[in-house]
């Protein structure tokens, strides 16, 4: 029997039955809105934490000072004094998948001003660490490139600091103190909230790092560089790049281990993108239950409609019909029924999630591939569960049939 | 002429739980190509059982049957569908339509099952449509139609893929005197015209009468086979 006939003789017996054929589909309906509706916010959510990640800066690599090994004792990390702000230069100008880096010097420092004083975290940066840490500055300026050059004495503080010193006042153009050497604040910044770690970000104050190498801590080296790769995606070039480039820079021979490390925050975006993910799958398996439960809502209907066209099956098989005519029959029925439920879940599922998007800035994304298996599911449960009936009809005995009352 | 079904020592038992019930117990006959033959017998005589196994729809328990010299008793069932759809047409006694189904489109449903296409299909049904007399009634539903109309439509969907045998399985059971005469010189008409092979149950004597051959069942064996001209005889004397 040809495909377009049974469609048409399907969609006849539907239409014999609008609301009881509407109100099977609707079990599919909701089932199939509710997949696209729940992955959608699923992967709105995922999306969103991964931004948030990102800001955290997951595309950011950290390279500090290898460890040294002398007569087979090995001294942990940061024990030799390899890096210096030449290598952050060369990253940024030789490397692709570098975008931003910038030396980095720390050192907790007493920070005088007037008659109060504070204790803090005092960092030595690049003007590039704005960059690469997201931050912004809520009064003035950050550091710029004439700072380092010159050495400058000047600082950006955090809120915390500029709290306990200043009170509600401007700090900019105040003077601090760092070990009695007087730093010009020159701006002051948005306040960041703590880390994961529950370090107070904002407890900070930033000056050159040149200046921090020069006059605070005499030395030439630096403790670390901050790098920013050019997205998330290239951390690991990123990463394998500035390996090559720092072992040739220090002209590590083949057969010597690194003096540095590259690390990254990788961890932490797949610790939170697992999160999601779990949380997606949870919404999604939620919801497939529903479209189970509209799968067996077919599968009865169709069941009541074989009974009750037992004398239809009988005519259909005395005039010529095969079992496989009669099954094609039912099955066909089953899946059009799915599918357009599953069609019309669709759009319900898109809609929906556009309204959450819309009024309660709920963030959703709907991706074609979980649309696409969406309808597709909706066809398979049309087949698997309209399988049972349409196999009951195609066994129906013809006589008894025929005699069916 | 020649032979159109041979059986030979048909037997078929129905169980009942623990019981077996013979409904055919030996049955031997040859029916020629062209023969309008009636077959008669009270209820449960095994007149029907022998139309179902006749018809393809039921399997005899021993025994052979030979449609058109070829043993079709053993075939599977979808061979089984093949000969009801192409070499056998039925007619029912409750008409057996498809509801809210139109004329044209019951008789075109023998041909949904044997690759006709649209048009063909379409040209096919109108034609068997005319040969009943209901050219213009094409486009109406079974409860819009007479009794008699509807069994006529039964008989265009039988006739519709030129089979070689009818089977009516009392076409007139639901039928007033009238319009049963009507059906039968139907009947006739085809056997006489188009020399097709058409093989009736019924148990009223003067239906039987338009038959040229009338065979009598009781319990589950062939009692008398008698041509027409012996019958009329006897109901004349």
């Amino acid at each position: 029997m040809q495909w377009l006939m049974t469609l048409r003789i399907a969609l006849r017996a539907l239409a014999r039955n609008k609301l009881r054929a509407f109100l099977t589909m609707l079990g599919i309906i909701i089932g199939v809105g509710a997949v696209i509706a729940m992955v959608a916010i699923g992967e709105g959510a995922k999306s969103a934490i991964r931004a948030q990640i990102a800001s955290l800066g997951t595309n950011v690599l950290i390279v500090l000072p290898g460890s040294n090994s002398q007569g087979g004792v090995r001294f942990g990390t940061g024990n030799v004094n390899t890096l210096v702000d030449a290598d952050a230069r060369a990253m940024v100008q030789e490397l692709r998948s570098v975008s931003f880096a910038s030396p980095v010097l720390r050192r907790p420092e007493q920070v005088i001003a007037g008659n109060l004083n504070w204790g803090t975290l005092a960092q030595g940066v690049a003007p590039e660490f704005q960059q690469i840490r997201d931050w912004q500055v809520a009064e003035g300026r950050f550091l710029h490139e004439g700072d380092m050059d010159s050495a400058a004495k000047v600082a950006v503080i955090g809120q915390t600091v500029a709290t306990q010193l200043f009170g509600n006042d401007n700090p900019v153009d105040a003077v601090i103190r760092i070990r009695n050497i007087p730093f010009r604040v020159v701006g002051l910044l948005v306040a960041k909230g703590q880390t994961g770690q529950g370090t107070d970000q904002d407890d900070t104050v930033m000056i050159p790092y040149t200046t921090m190498q020069k006059r605070l801590m005499r030395i030439t080296w630096v403790q670390s560089i901050v790098v920013k790769a050019v997205s998330a995606e290239r951390v690991q070039e990123a990463q394998e790049q500035i390996s090559s480039l720092l072992r040739q820079r220090h002209r590590i021979g083949q057969d010597r281990e690194d003096d540095f490390n590259v690390r990254n925050l990788s961890d932490i975006a797949e610790a939170a993108s697992t999160t999601a993910r779990v949380m997606a799958v949870l919404l999604g398996s939620v919801a497939s239950i529903s479209l189970l439960v509209g799968g067996i809502g077919i599968m009865n209907i169709m069941l009541v409609s074989v009974t009750e066209r037992t004398r239809e099956i009988g005519i259909r098989m005395a005039v010529g019909a095969r079992s496989r005519d009669i099954m094609l029959q039912f099955l066909v029925e089953a899946v059009v029924m799915a599918a357009t439920g599953g069609l019309i879940g669709i759009f319900l599922g898109i809609g929906s999630s556009e309204v959450l998007k819309e009024w309660a800035q709920w963030p959703t994304l709907i991706s074609p591939t979980i649309v696409a298996i969406a309808f597709l599911f909706s066809g398979a449960v049309g087949v698997f569960f309209g399988f049972y009936p349409a196999k009951k009809a195609a066994n129906l005995d013809p006589i008894e049939a025929l005699r069916y009352e | 002429m020649s032979e159109l079904i041979r059986v030979e020592n048909l037997h078929k038992t129905y169980h009942m739980g623990d019981v077996e019930v013979p409904a055919l117990r030996g049955i031997d006959l040859t029916i020629d190509r062209g023969e309008f033959v009636a077959v008669m017998g009270s209820s449960g005589s095994g007149k029907s059982t022998f139309m179902n196994i006749l018809g393809c729809l039921d399997r005899p328990t021993t025994g052979k049957y030979f449609l058109e010299g070829e043993e079709v008793g053993s075939l599977s069932a979808d061979e089984w569908a093949q000969i009801r759809n192409k070499r056998i047409g039925f007619v029912f006694q409750g008409f057996n339509l498809l509801s809210r189904t139109t004329a044209l489109e019951n008789v075109e449903l023998p041909m949904m099952y044997n690759g006709f296409h649209g048009k063909e299909r379409h040209q096919r049904a109108v034609e068997v449509l005319s040969l009943v007399g209901l050219e213009n009634r094409r486009d109406h539903t079974p409860n819009r139609l007479s009794g008699g109309q509807q069994q006529r439509v039964a008989i265009a969907r039988a006739l519709v893929n030129r089979p070689s045998l009818i089977l009516a399985d009392e076409p007139t059971g639901n039928l007033d005197t009238t319009t049963s005469e009507e059906i039968m010189a139907l009947f006739q008409t085809l056997n006489a015209e188009q020399g097709i092979t058409v093989i009736l149950v019924t148990h009223e004597f003067d239906i039987a009468a338009h038959a040229k051959r009338q065979i009598h069942f009781r319990d589950g064996l062939v009692i008398s086979d008698k041509g027409v001209d012996q019958v009329v005889c006897r109901t004349e004397s």
